[in-house]
């Protein structure tokens, strides 16, 4: 219980702190309409039905945006949806085109956080992971990990605060990184077996893997690792594991 | 279990229904302070008195940064969740999207259920499975939604409200009978927009996981309906 509510708020605290960081002071902003017209939709999609247009040198205010949509406000109080394509055709107060674009590559590279979420294997067992990271520069960051494994035989958790990642090529298309880490590992032999106690051991890891920038805030993610855990038995315990997954960044 | 659904049915249509009374005021009620808004605003006037750019009238350049963005949507959520050989029980929990574009959008989810009693534990007069804190179940998992089918609900003759319905799969894990599993999701749901910042979604989800607590390994599909109600910020 405590477990999956930690994993839950770890996630969330995550997504706010990005969003906050993201979060604006509410400004009137308005822009002119330069086109002979832009097209206003009744929802933030392509297929809802245009009901209005604003015609050239006509103002609009700037409300909010979803995702490509931006709700507007026209000077006779009509609200409705205008797409990112049509808004860039808008001018600013000065005369000049209205700078709305997508996160491109070269947000990508210049990241400061990034979120994701893995699955794969963890020497036969089928594993999940969430991720956030911090980029000190294009080159390093520092991640942590929650990953739950799960099998016939045991669950493992794992957590990490500390986890650097080296990205020789962080301009590369597909950016490939190097991994050293440390962390924790709790064992849990499944309860219909015979009892045998639950561990927590540290480990060490080494790894290599793949990034890729999809679309927008989007990325693809592959990663191979390998674990060395530090029991108190006479031998260390090496485990291989397999992940692929997506994330997001801003 | 009848009554339970009873119950379920008429909380839907109880919120479905206060939706309908509370939005379109709300929706009026903010049209209005925009406009009375727009009123106040000194830069709105001089527009409205000459559309030419006055070189002494200051207005901020509009850069995309400062555009507040409404993609991620917080939800809580209750309904029923069908735990295999276990019953059927209420579940409960919370959710966080990110819409990464008008099709797609990221969801996690955690939720809370508890399971009953087999019909073996029932039968068997005094077996028992699993003690108390076993049939706690607990899940997370993070899945990919698509927008399958945006379009408009009327209502009313004088309101529409956005909706869509949509797929969605993912990964995640389960708390059950002392032990986590692995699990799989995929479902469906359905999202009414009820105002700027409120949004009413039904959704239906198969959890899969295997398990052998009931003395054979098998899959199992634990299936949920629930009720979210979700806040855009």
């Amino acid at each position: 219980m405590q477990k999956c509510f930690t994993t839950f708020v770890f996630l969330v605290s995550f997504l706010s702190v990005s969003s906050i960081s993201y979060a604006a002071e509410s400004e009137e902003h308005f822009v002119k309409v330069a086109d002979p017209y832009i097209e206003m939709h009744t929802g933030p999609g392509r297929g809802y039905p245009i009901f209005y247009v604003a015609a050239r040198d006509e103002w609009v205010q700037l409300l909010y945006r979803k995702t490509d949509w931006f709700r507007v406000q026209t000077e006779d109080g009509k609200e409705g949806w205008v797409s990112a394509g049509q808004l860039s055709m808008t001018l600013n107060p000065s005369g000049e085109r209205v700078d709305i674009r997508d996160p491109n590559e070269k947000d990508f590279v210049v990241r400061d956080w990034e979120y994701g979420a893995t699955i794969g294997d963890f020497e036969g067992l089928s594993v999940i992971t969430f991720y956030g990271g911090y980029h000190f520069n294009e080159n390093v960051s520092n991640e942590f990990i929650f990953s739950q494994a799960s099998g016939t035989v045991s669950s493992k958790t794992i957590l990490s605060l500390l986890n650097i990642i080296h990205e020789p090529f962080p301009e590369w298309k597909v950016s490939p990184f190097f991994t050293l880490g440390t962390g924790w590992i709790r064992t849990e032999p499944k309860s219909t077996l015979a009892a045998t106690r639950d561990r927590t051991d540290q480990y060490a890891n080494y790894g290599f893997g793949a990034r890729m920038h999809l679309t927008k805030r989007f990325l693809l993610r592959v990663e191979y690792k390998n674990y060395v855990i530090f029991t108190s038995r006479d031998d260390n315990e090496e485990i291989a594991e397999w992940k692929a997954g997506f994330g997001f960044f801003f | 279990m009848e009554s339970r659904f009873r119950v379920f049915l008429l909380t839907i249509t109880f919120a479905l229904s206060a939706m309908s009374v509370t939005a379109p005021a709300l929706a009026a009620e903010k049209s209005e302070q925009k406009s009375a808004a727009a009123g106040d605003n000194p830069a709105n006037e001089v527009i409205q008195q000459d559309p030419v750019i006055q070189p002494n009238v200051k207005r901020r350049e509009v850069k995309q940064a400062d555009i507040e963005t409404e993609n991620f949507e917080v939800g809580v959520f209750v309904g029923f969740l069908s735990i295999e050989d276990f019953g059927t029980n209420p579940v409960y929990g919370a959710s966080i999207d990110y819409h990464v574009t008008e099709d797609l959008f990221i969801q996690g989810r955690f939720g809370l259920s508890k399971a009953g009693t087999t019909s073996f534990e029932r039968l068997g007069g005094g077996v028992t499975l699993l003690n108390d804190s076993q049939r706690e179940y607990l899940y997370y998992n993070v899945a990919i939604g698509y927008n399958l089918l945006p379009g408009e609900a009327f209502l009313t003759r004088d309101s529409a409200y956005n909706t869509s319905l949509y797929l969605i799969a993912g990964a995640g894990n389960t708390e059950f009978a002392g032990d986590d599993f692995f699990t799989i999701v995929w479902g469906a749901g359905y999202a009414i927009t009820a105002s700027d910042w409120l949004a009413v979604h039904m959704d239906f989800r198969d959890h899969l996981f295997d398990i052998n607590v009931t003395g054979e390994d098998k899959t199992t599909h634990n299936l949920e309906a629930t009720l979210n109600a979700t806040f855009y910020f």
